[in-house]
């Protein structure tokens, strides 16, 4: 099973490495989307510095929003979904499998440059550990919960629309607990509370989402 | 017994002949309600009269969220047993929750600007019933997307299911998010002495709004059943016997 899970993992990045485009696209666009805001509301320092947090997680979400959509609907094209799953191995590797890969294309990349743009609103060096923590634990829930929103969309009109009208309200709480973790350390406040609960979600996201998908999954190539 | 009317064909006159009980009950309900709301209920002593959209509001706030336990329950109900009536149940359902999930927020503006002095505050129960209108449009859209209805139910299931479970850690972190940024804020449910005649105006106008979503949703039902079973002998013959 790990076997089978590994191999579903390595064939993903291995198509991401050949297409580096759509990768880099959604990294891009994370970077142009945060720096927007600040060219929006101007530059007093204290003001980017109170919203920079905020501004990175919005735009992490954004930036989920648009790689969701081919998560499953690249497979489904080709035919190789339906195989998957026929395939021995439970429909649950898959979806884990699906859900890793995505994370190490979309959402680790983002964390990584996350604190980039957190230089650009002022924050403190504290400011960006806890901003990097808190992208590291919160990133995941994007692709444990967008993969069962994207396979609840797939075939689907507009499905692209559609998931961010699904999935952006079931983030509220990433985005509660990301932000205000980098509020709490430019306070002078201990973030661990907020991480620690964003953790708990990541928690939660695993137990719903994962089975959702299948679920959604099955319900898509019935 | 009961099992029996799972079939939208033997669920259909059935529905048709409950539709004017809870409609009567609901318009009953809603006078007497109103009655004692505007003109028994004594005038709040901080509030003065603009407090009465409580009977409105409140009402609406309530059956917003029991209207999305209960879609997802109906919803939850036809993924586990494959009944076709849940799936059209939960259909049903959805677009009365929204609208009360709109009349609460939009009551509650109307609330703040005379209470707050602005129509829209960063309340935790206001934005986390925001929150829940976007819940309700997105499976309102998931429904319309998804052309095959059977597949449509079955997706909009397990979005329900996936948002009833989300519902309480969205409104707790809400409610986490604004006491993080604004110090508890005022409450209007906090003032202490509820005289018995409010609740009873509040309790009364709940009661209608329950009866009104029944009747609502079974209407709804009704139309879904012909829109989906229109080609079936039974909705045929029931069209040529009117």
């Amino acid at each position: 099973m790990t076997h089978a899970f590994l191999l579903l993992v390595r064939r993903d990045l291995r198509i991401a490495l050949r297409r580096r485009g759509d990768v880099l696209n959604v990294l891009v666009f994370f970077l142009v989307a945060a720096s927007l805001f600040a060219l929006g509301v101007g530059l007093a320092p204290e003001l980017l510095r109170a919203m920079g947090a905020g501004v990175v997680w919005v735009a992490a979400l954004l930036a989920a929003m648009l790689s969701l959509p081919r998560m499953f609907a690249v497979d489904l094209a080709e035919g190789t979904l339906e195989q998957m799953l026929i395939a021995p191995q439970p429909l649950g590797i898959l979806v884990a499998a699906k859900i890793a890969s995505h994370w190490l294309l979309t959402g680790l990349p983002l964390a990584l440059v996350a604190p980039l743009i957190g230089l650009q609103y002022q924050l403190s060096a504290d400011a960006l550990c806890t901003l990097l923590a808190g992208l590291l634990i919160g990133t995941p829930v994007l692709s444990v919960l967008g993969a069962a929103g994207a396979a609840l969309t797939l075939g689907a009109r507009a499905a692209g629309v559609l998931l961010g009208l699904l999935l952006l309200p079931l983030y509220v709480p990433v985005l509660v607990f990301g932000a205000g973790a980098v509020l709490a350390t430019l306070t002078g406040v201990n973030p661990a509370a907020q991480l620690a609960l964003l953790g708990a979600f990541l928690a939660v996201s695993c137990v719903v989402g994962p089975p959702a998908a299948c679920a959604a999954l099955r319900i898509a190539l019935d | 017994m009961i099992f029996n009317y799972a079939a939208p064909q033997a669920f259909y006159p059935v529905a048709g002949k409950m539709i004017p009980w809870f409609a009567w009950l609901a318009a009953l309900l809603a006078i007497a309600g109103l009655t004692v709301g505007f003109f028994v209920a004594p005038t709040d002593a901080t509030q003065g009269e603009s407090y009465r959209i409580i009977f409105i509001h409140v009402p609406a706030a309530w059956m917003s969220v029991f209207l999305y336990l209960v879609m997802a329950g109906w919803a939850a109900l036809g993924l586990v047993l494959n009944t076709r009536l849940s799936g059209m149940m939960a259909s049903a359902i959805a677009p009365t929750g929204a609208i009360f999930t709109f009349l609460a927020l939009w009551t509650g503006a109307l609330w703040g600007k005379p209470t707050w002095g602005t129509y829209w505050v960063w309340d935790a129960r206001l934005t986390s019933e925001l929150i829940l209108l976007f819940l309700y449009l997105g499976f309102i859209a998931l429904k319309g997307a998804i052309a095959d209805p059977q597949r449509a139910d079955r997706a909009g299931a397990v979005l329900a299911i996936v948002g009833a479970v989300n519902v309480p850690i969205i409104y707790f972190s809400v409610v986490w998010w604004n006491t993080l940024h604004q110090g508890a804020s005022i409450s209007p449910m906090r003032s202490p002495t509820m005289v018995a005649t409010m609740l009873t105006g509040m309790l009364l106008m709940a009661l209608a709004a329950w009866m009104y979503s029944i009747a609502v949703t079974l209407a709804r039902l009704r139309k879904i059943i012909r829109m989906r079973e229109g080609d079936a002998a039974w909705v045929q013959m029931q069209r040529n016997s009117v």
